[in-house]
């Protein structure tokens, strides 16, 4: 299958870089810093971007991100406020978004007009974390009708045979959890991690696959995606966010500053000035 | 055995779907341990091994069968259809939450599992956790909404006395949705060694049906007693309480393909249908919380909205998904009773029949007066008496 997103993730481990998957909550910490929050982290070199869509009871989510949703959604994002951002971050760049969120909040938007609706705002993946993979799922066909990649995730506990479906009907990546755990987990030991990703990595045949939960820093990404394509950090900049914007002696550009350079040291291993 | 029989005829389906509800939507982790979960239920629910030790630990340790009591004093002072009730609040730990916990614990041991967590509202079912633990010495962490442990500080003294560790859930709420969430969070992190004893009819697959399962004990009771006290098993209508809706399937379950057995739900309308309440329901729409698609209480983002009960155990946003199924399908009707109609009912038991009972159950209690008068007089309602009302005087005084 081709996706544009695989394509670019792709690309950008066959240049010999991992690719930077970086995580933000849209809305926290309010709806209207969001646009400049994403530009920032694009600037610091992600790859590809996953805007968060908050939601009140987020399962797989850890406390820096249960914290930013629960901020999000006091500060009164919307769906179409979400969206809005999305749309107004594809026109000005190039690199790819995802959305990341639950189930519910999609249903009570409605399938097809969310993915529609996705598309329509440059978004060209989705990560729901609560929806299980499944052949003719009605999330999959509205996915698919609107050409929008439905990407899946795996776990340490996922068995062989199942790895495998899941590569066969996910698109754009596939996502390792790295641990059993939520998001922002501690990875412990991490010989075992890279056991079962090397496997995986093994296993697949469509997708590239990138690894996720719990990575904190540039050396995390290095040794994590050993096999992998790439990485992706959420909780570990969702935690800077919050400590910039505490931070009351600093101004919105110190702040921005100090995202685009925690993802620039994520990506390249060195602060940038 | 009748009961696997039933197993076959019943939905869910395979998916664990009771028409478009139910199912499972859980983090990719959960997947292998639901499918095992699903192979060994149902084994064990086959293997006369287990039953044996499941009805022995109901009889020698819960106190089953509970009675079936004649409410002639209630049935005279609202002139209606004769009142039965059955006597949940006999079981030890004061509620019906037992029978499922029994058997779960059974389960986990054949599972081999080593550590036991719940979540918990009102603390009815972590107590009747922290019981089954301590009955078979496995430790025991139970979950609960920070709000709650204060409204429900004896149940929290219980549970620690008989060695679980509370955890209070800090997020959202403070209250059983996020004593939920933080419970799956846990079984997400520690899932190769921990079984989750789920407490109600909710869940992702198979809990809505093994829950049920686990609780038909009570409906299969009431079939041969009351046999026993009218010479006819089956009543012309079934009652009980519905916050997630467990006691409510218990009840329901061995009645659902008598179809002249008619049944109702009540809902907690909490202040009233146009304030805080938690008749999911009655006024919520289809979506998805806690691994299953279900009628929910929520705004129009798809965020979820707070629930409101005087009674801790009904105050859920959520539902089990057979009800949802159940109501749309329009084999059970559900009603509402508001938390001064649960006083009235509380008082209205205590007065004529000489048993408090739990808020939860008085919600049912409530329902009765305009109930039994749809009906002749000789025909019969059997009431889920759930649960007793101890835990809920503090409450109660507030309003004698």
């Amino acid at each position: 299958m081709s996706s544009a997103l695989a394509n670019h993730i792709l690309g950008v481990a066959a240049s010999g870089e991992k690719a930077l998957g970086v995580f933000v909550t849209s809305g926290f910490p309010t709806p209207a810093e969001t646009l400049s929050i994403l530009n920032a982290i694009d600037e610091g070199g992600a790859d590809f971007i996953e805007l968060g869509m908050p939601f009140s009871d987020p399962l797989a989510e850890g406390l820096p991100i249960q914290h930013s949703s629960k901020v999000a959604l006091k500060a009164g994002i919307t769906m179409k406020q979400t969206l809005e951002t999305a749309r107004k971050f594809t026109a000005g760049s190039k690199t790819p978004l995802v959305l990341m969120g639950y189930a519910n909040p999609i249903v009570k938007y409605g399938l097809s007009n969310f993915f529609r609706d996705a598309r329509s705002s440059g978004v060209q993946g989705v990560i729901l974390p609560d929806v299980l993979p499944e052949q003719d799922s009605p999330f999959l066909l509205a996915a698919r009708e609107n050409g929008v990649d439905l990407i899946n995730l795996i776990a340490p506990t996922t068995p062989e045979e199942r790895i495998r479906f899941i590569d066969s009907i996910s698109t754009g990546f596939v996502y390792a959890v790295s641990v059993t755990g939520v998001t922002g987990s501690d990875l412990g030991s991490k010989k075992p991690i890279q056991t079962y990703l090397k496997r995986a990595a093994e296993i697949l045949g469509h997708n590239p696959l990138l690894v996720g939960f719990g990575i904190r820093s540039h050396a995390d990404v290095v040794e994590m995606a050993e096999h992998t394509q790439g990485a992706i950090v959420g909780s570990a900049l969702v935690a800077v966010i919050d400590a910039l914007w505490e931070d009351g002696s600093l101004s919105s550009l110190d702040r921005l500053k100090g995202v685009k350079s925690f993802v620039h040291e994520l990506k390249y291993g060195i602060s940038h000035g | 055995m009748s009961i696997s029989h039933d197993l076959v005829q019943k939905l869910p389906d395979g998916n664990g779907r009771f028409g478009p509800y139910g199912g499972s939507y859980v983090p990719e982790i959960l997947v292998p341990a639901l499918q095992e979960l699903v192979i060994n239920f149902t084994q064990a629910w086959g293997d006369p091994t287990f039953q044996q030790a499941y009805h022995e630990l109901l009889e020698t340790y819960v106190g089953r069968p509970t009675a079936l009591t004649f409410a002639n004093r209630l049935t005279e002072e609202l002139g209606g259809a004769k009142i039965y009730l059955k006597r949940e609040d006999l079981c030890h730990t004061g509620a019906h939450k037992i029978n499922n916990t029994i058997g779960q614990i059974l389960l986990a041991r054949r599972m081999g599992k080593t550590r036991i967590i719940a979540e918990t509202g009102a603390g009815q079912h972590g107590v009747a956790t922290a019981t089954v633990c301590a009955k078979f010495g496995m430790p025991c962490i139970v979950y609960m909404g920070a709000e709650d442990m204060e409204r429900q500080h004896l149940n929290v003294m219980r549970m620690k006395l008989l060695g679980a560790e509370v955890r209070p859930a800090v997020s959202g709420s403070q209250t059983l949705k996020d004593a939920t969430n933080e419970a799956i969070r846990d079984w997400v992190t520690n899932v190769r060694d921990t079984f989750y004893i789920i407490g109600s009819v909710v869940g992702p697959h198979p809990y809505p049906m093994m829950v049920r399962t686990l609780h038909e004990v009570i409906g299969n009771e009431v079939k041969s007693q009351l046999k026993q006290a009218e010479g006819r098993s089956l009543p012309d209508a079934l009652v009980a309480c519905v916050g997630g809706g467990s006691n409510a399937m218990g009840l329901f379950g061995p009645f659902l393909g008598d179809s002249s057995v008619q049944m109702f739900g009540v809902e907690a309308s909490g202040e009233g249908l146009d304030g805080l309440h938690a008749a999911t329901l009655t006024l919520g729409e289809p979506g998805v919380l806690h691994g299953a698609m279900s009628y929910l209480l929520q705004d129009a983002e798809g965020q979820i909205s707070l629930a409101h009960s005087i009674s801790a155990g009904l105050d859920y946003p959520g539902v089990g998904p057979e009800h949802s199924y159940l109501k749309d399908t329009g084999r059970v009707s559900y009603l509402t009773a508001s938390d001064s109609e649960a006083i009235m009912g509380v008082k209205l038991l205590s007065s004529t029949e000489g048993i408090i009972p739990a808020l939860e159950t008085a919600h049912a209690i409530a329902a009765l007066p305009s109930l039994v008068t749809q009906f002749p007089k000789d025909a019969v309602l059997v009431v889920n008496c759930s649960g007793r009302g101890d835990k809920d005087m503090g409450t109660i005084s507030n309003y004698v």
